[in-house]
């Protein structure tokens, strides 16, 4: 029988979501096929796009979608929401406002839920964007809300980040500065018939003017979009081409393709080591001890730890 | 299978036990879903051309509220895009919601895309006001339950997480 | 006095209500409306020492109309008993409109079906299974002809439930009457017309929000000069409140869908006095009795000042708010379903008592399907039975007065406001209902509406408590599936047979106009009078201002 990697690589759909679903709710299997799809990754140009819940991201998504396949590109979409962290549920209503490009073959939309834990929303998304690659999506967007470590992080691996506002939420600027100014390779001030709108250009140009020059020597620029009306939706495309062919023609992608492999890699490596150390633990049934010991600091962590590796060395 | 269901971090080498340190919360998450990480996934659509979403949107929230992740599609949903997007987000069970009387002909066939695309596997149940009569028929058809009005939420808990606890596990271990 | 009366509440409390209160408590520690108002165990000349009879309540027919719009009421005239009724096709509803005037009904209402309402013809892929199913299938001038034959178009009122394409059928019903020979400004009724509530809740729009505002005003302007009977607009809580909003929410939200369309139609350069007499509302009566009687005065009164004091309407006509009323579909239960007639019956008394112009009972099986023809005439006899047994109709605002009811409608009136002032505060319904706000209230009260029944918290009788065993209800009306057949052909004839290349002239005139800014409903009155279908029309009408889609 052929392997899911397999599948998934002769275009079967169903084989694709499977595995997501595995990736998604960590099923040890999953990790085979990966193994087995990562030589087929690295062709697909990845867009994030990130920005307050209500921003409009997802309309400006779908709007792009069109533009991306009036162009003949297959577009992958994932769409990260919120898990309720009272009840672990979460409703998933990104789609509604890409739904009706279901039917379009080349198309696949994946809503993500963020689970809460583990740190590995990046990690799993990741995984999902290396199936869409292997999929042969020639673009795969990523669409998360705020501005949490995970979704930087998430944001981060893309080869453009879009940084999506719109006017009239208070304390806008603020929300800038927080750490989003250095994430965001094109800016979209949405819905930006707003009132506010020209107040708001006007500061993020400060902030951005302020903030250190990129050792690519990219100028972010800011877009203003009517995403429900389809307005400036091709202006921002045409950033986003701008941008990608900036980043080809200077050192940063090579950069960024090798702090994005890093980055996977130690967190696997991360998991994979502690994981050793745990089964270890489990296996002699040593956690009360552990426990007990450093409760009543008869040992210190340090030390409890340098111990460990000590001894798994010496086995090897 | 079970061994590794328990469990929260993951490896290579398995899954392990870790509801300590920054894990905490997480495996605490996790072990009240029984399952570890597997989490129920529903889609709730609204096939045709009837708005009445207030049923299908308290039955999200619901299902939410029960630990479930829930995609809503909206409305006005053709039965292919209902069928693609059960198959795209990896669904187990896809809820469909009308008032309009269009049933008859639009829940069965998003059974029938489902499987012409291989995703019999995917339980579709269904709600709105159908006639009794309409019942059986549609059970023919492959749409394994049909709420009628005044179900309660919990029912409907109750019915995907017994009906979608088998089969969930059989995938993840085929 | 009412000192004295404050001095003896508190004695009454302390002395006759403590001694039993402390023996067995009341049922429950603290009673609310389904708004979450909070109800007084007694309310007393103390609650309204506020009030000033004159400002506040009037007299019937005067502002702010708080007892009623007509000096008469009721003693007058009685309510315009009207079935909403509709369904398969034109030939079929035809006959049941003429049963209802054979039963005493003294209006028409029609029901559309979803392609009708959404803008497609009977043979589009979309209308696969929808075609006849909640009401009449119409696709061209042909099936209006049908639709009224034999009913004498300047005798009848007809209420049309159409939305997105109401100035398509409203063009129809022109045409149609034409051919009778009866002039249009004779033609009395109402076309729904409140495209917003549709965002907000019911789901039949198409086009974005501004280009649909264009086309309601159109038929605004349109009206005042050529049907001027016509109510252009039924400004229309009931879907909200049957999508799960509470009745302060419904006042709230339609009174500011109202505002919209007032400003709308000031801003395209009508004068308020000249279109806003025509407007008319329609809400939803539900179950706590009290509650929406107070809601109907509430809302009246409330109109009336925002009519007198923000748009400066100078006329008492243009501060009038004209209401339909139907009873809460949402409250039917399919358990023990006879017992829906009983919980109409009150809802209808509700209205009554609140003052309503016209009224539809739902049927006891609308939990199962449309209803049958028995149904239907139950429903109807409800209504009559009020009319003429009970006596509520023989005096003005019988309820007025009450200490209880007094204070309710000033609290919902008080609340909604609140809610309109933050409407308006986000820029007005249009943008809270692009910006989601009002369906997610909306989908909140519903949420929690739904978990007070599963907690029993909210007692519905069959459904939580006093069920009994009972085999489900199997003898409903059933739409005979053939009819998507039938009417396709219907519709492939009237192709065949009319001139195409008048159609295609009207429709690239109307096309024009669309994007311009002259009035839509002349080209669309030209064309449905060449069998132009619906759908065309629609069709010619998205291809200039595109498709709205939910957010």
């Amino acid at each position: 029988m052929r392997s899911l990697a397999r599948r998934i690589l002769e275009g079967d759909i169903r084989a694709a979501s499977r595995l997501m679903r595995d990736i998604d709710d960590r099923i040890p299997s999953a990790l085979d096929a990966l193994k087995e799809l990562y030589p087929q990754t690295g062709r697909a140009y990845i867009i994030g796009i990130t920005g307050p819940p209500g921003s409009g991201k997802s309309t400006i998504v779908d709007k792009m979608v069109d533009i991306f396949r009036k162009e003949g590109k297959t577009v992958g979409i994932v769409a990260v929401d919120p898990t309720s962290p009272f009840t672990g549920g979460a409703i998933l209503g990104d789609r509604i406002r890409m739904q009706r490009h279901a039917t379009d073959e080349g198309v696949f939309i994946r809503s993500l839920a963020t689970r809460g834990c583990l740190g590995g929303l990046s990690r799993s998304t990741q995984d999902i964007i290396n199936v869409m690659d292997a999929m042969g999506k020639d673009i795969i967007l990523v669409e998360t809300v705020g501005v949490g470590q995970d979704e930087v992080e998430i944001v981060n691996t893309a080869h453009t980040s879009i940084v999506v506002l719109i006017p009239g939420l208070g304390d806008d600027i603020q929300a800038i500065k927080a750490g989003i100014i250095e994430i965001g390779d094109l800016f979209v001030i949405n819905k930006c018939e707003r009132e506010g709108s020209e107040k708001m250009e006007r500061d993020l140009k400060m902030v951005l003017e302020m903030s250190h020059k990129r050792e690519d020597g990219w100028d972010p620029p800011i877009f203003k979009t009517e995403a429900i009306l389809g307005k400036g939706i091709f202006e921002l495309v045409y950033g986003i081409y701008r941008h990608k062919q900036a980043l080809e023609q200077s050192h940063v992608l090579e950069k960024k393709l090798r702090e994005r492999a890093k980055a996977t890699f130690l967190e696997v490596l991360e998991t994979e080591v502690m994981s050793r150390f745990i089964q270890k633990i489990e296996k002699k049934d040593q956690w009360d001890h552990i426990l007990d010991e450093l409760i009543k600091r008869r040992i210190d962590p340090y030390s409890l730890a340098e111990k460990m590796m000590a001894e798994e060395l010496k086995d090897h | 299978m079970f061994r590794y269901l328990k469990i929260g971090v993951w490896s290579l080498s398995g899954i392990f036990d870790l509801d300590l340190g920054r894990y905490a919360l997480c495996s605490m998450l996790l072990a009240q879903g029984g399952f570890m990480n597997r989490k129920i996934r529903v889609l709730i659509a609204k096939p045709g051309l009837d708005g009445h979403d207030r049923g299908a949107k308290v039955i999200a929230r619901a299902l939410r509220d029960a630990g479930m992740e829930v995609i809503y599609t909206g409305i006005r949903q053709t039965p292919e895009q209902i069928a693609n997007a059960a198959i795209q987000e990896g669904v187990d069970i896809v809820g469909l919601s009308s008032l309009s009387g269009a049933h008859m002909s639009l829940f069965p066939k998003v059974v029938q895309i489902l499987k012409e695309k291989g995703a019999e596997d995917i339980i579709v149940f269904g709600g709105g006001i159908i006639p009794v009569d309409d019942i059986p028929l549609l059970k023919q058809a492959g749409i394994r339950e049909i709420f009628q009005p005044g179900t309660s939420t919990e029912d409907i808990i109750q019915y995907i997480q017994e009906n979608v606890k088998t089969t969930g596990i059989s995938k993840s271990e085929a | 006095m009412s000192k004295n009366l404050q001095e003896e509440l508190n004695r009454w409390e302390k002395t006759t209500l403590q001694k039993v209160i402390s023996k067995s408590p009341e049922r429950q520690p603290s009673f609310q409306t389904t708004s979450h108002i909070e109800m007084k165990r007694l309310y007393t000349p103390l609650d309204l020492q506020e009030m000033d009879y004159c400002e506040d309540l009037g007299f019937p027919g005067e502002p702010p109309f708080t007892r009623g719009v007509q000096p008469t009421m009721y003693r007058g005239r009685l309510w315009t008993m009207r079935q909403y009724a509709g369904f398969a096709t034109a030939e079929e509803t035809n006959k049941r409109y003429k049963f209802l005037l054979q039963q005493g009904q003294t209006g028409l209402s029609v029901a559309f079906d979803l392609p009708t309402q959404i803008g497609y013809d009977s043979d589009h892929p979309l209308a696969d299974g929808e075609v006849g199913k909640v009401g009449v299938a119409i696709d061209t001038l042909k099936d209006m002809e049908i639709l009224f034959d034999g009913i004498p178009l300047d005798k009848v009122s007809t209420s049309m439930t159409i939305n997105s394409t109401a100035a398509i059928l409203l063009a129809m019903y022109i045409a149609v009457a034409e051919k009778q020979g009866v002039k249009s400004n004779v033609l009395q009724g109402t076309i729904q017309n409140d495209i917003l509530k549709e965002y907000a809740a019911r789901g039949t729009y198409i086009f974005p929000p501004l280009e649909s505002m264009r086309i309601v005003t159109d038929i605004f302007a349109f009206c005042k000069d050529h049907v001027q009977r016509w109510n252009t607009i039924s400004i229309s809580g009931y879907h909200m409140r049957e999508a799960g909003c509470t009745a302060v929410q419904e006042v709230a939200f339609t009174l500011s869908d109202g505002i919209a369309y007032v400003e709308a139609a000031i801003r395209a350069g009508l004068d308020v006095d000249s279109f806003a007499s025509r407007l008319a509302f329609f809400f939803c009566c539900h179950n706590n009795f009290i509650e929406e009687v107070a809601k109907f005065r509430a809302a009246r009164r409330l109109w009336s000042k925002i009519m007198k004091e923000r748009f400066k309407a100078k006329k008492d006509e243009s501060c009038m708010l004209r209401f339909h009323t139907q009873t809460a579909g949402c409250s039917l239960t399919a358990q023990q379903p006879d017992n829906n007639v009983v919980r109409v019956a009150f809802q209808a008394l509700a209205a009554v008592l609140g003052g309503t112009q016209s009224l539809h009972t739902n049927s006891r099986d609308e939990a199962y399907a449309l209803p049958t023809e028995d149904s239907v005439r139950i429903a109807l006899r409800t209504q009559q039975i009020i009319a003429y047994e009970s006596g509520v109709a023989d005096m003005i605002d019988p309820l007025g007065g009450s200490y209880a009811v007094e204070t309710l409608t000033n609290e919902i009136e008080k609340k909604a406001l609140e809610y309109i002032e933050k409407i308006e505060a986000m820029g007005g319904a249009i943008k809270a209902i692009e910006s989601g706000y009002i369906q997610g209230e909306i989908a909140e009260s519903a949420y929690q509406y739904q978990k007070e029944i599963e907690t029993k918290k909210r007692i519905i009788v069959g459904l939580n408590q006093f069920q009994v065993e009972e085999q489900p209800l199997r003898d409903i009306l059933k739409i005979n599936p053939e009819i998507e057949r039938y009417q396709k052909e219907k519709l492939a004839r009237v192709k065949k047979e009319r001139d195409n290349i008048k159609v295609k002239q009207c429709l690239a005139v109307l096309k024009k106009a669309a994007q311009g800014t002259e009035n839509l409903v002349p080209p669309i009155l030209e064309a449905v009078k060449t069998y132009a279908t619906l759908g065309e029309i629609s069709d010619t009408l998205r291809e200039v201002f595109g498709e709205y889609r939910e957010q």
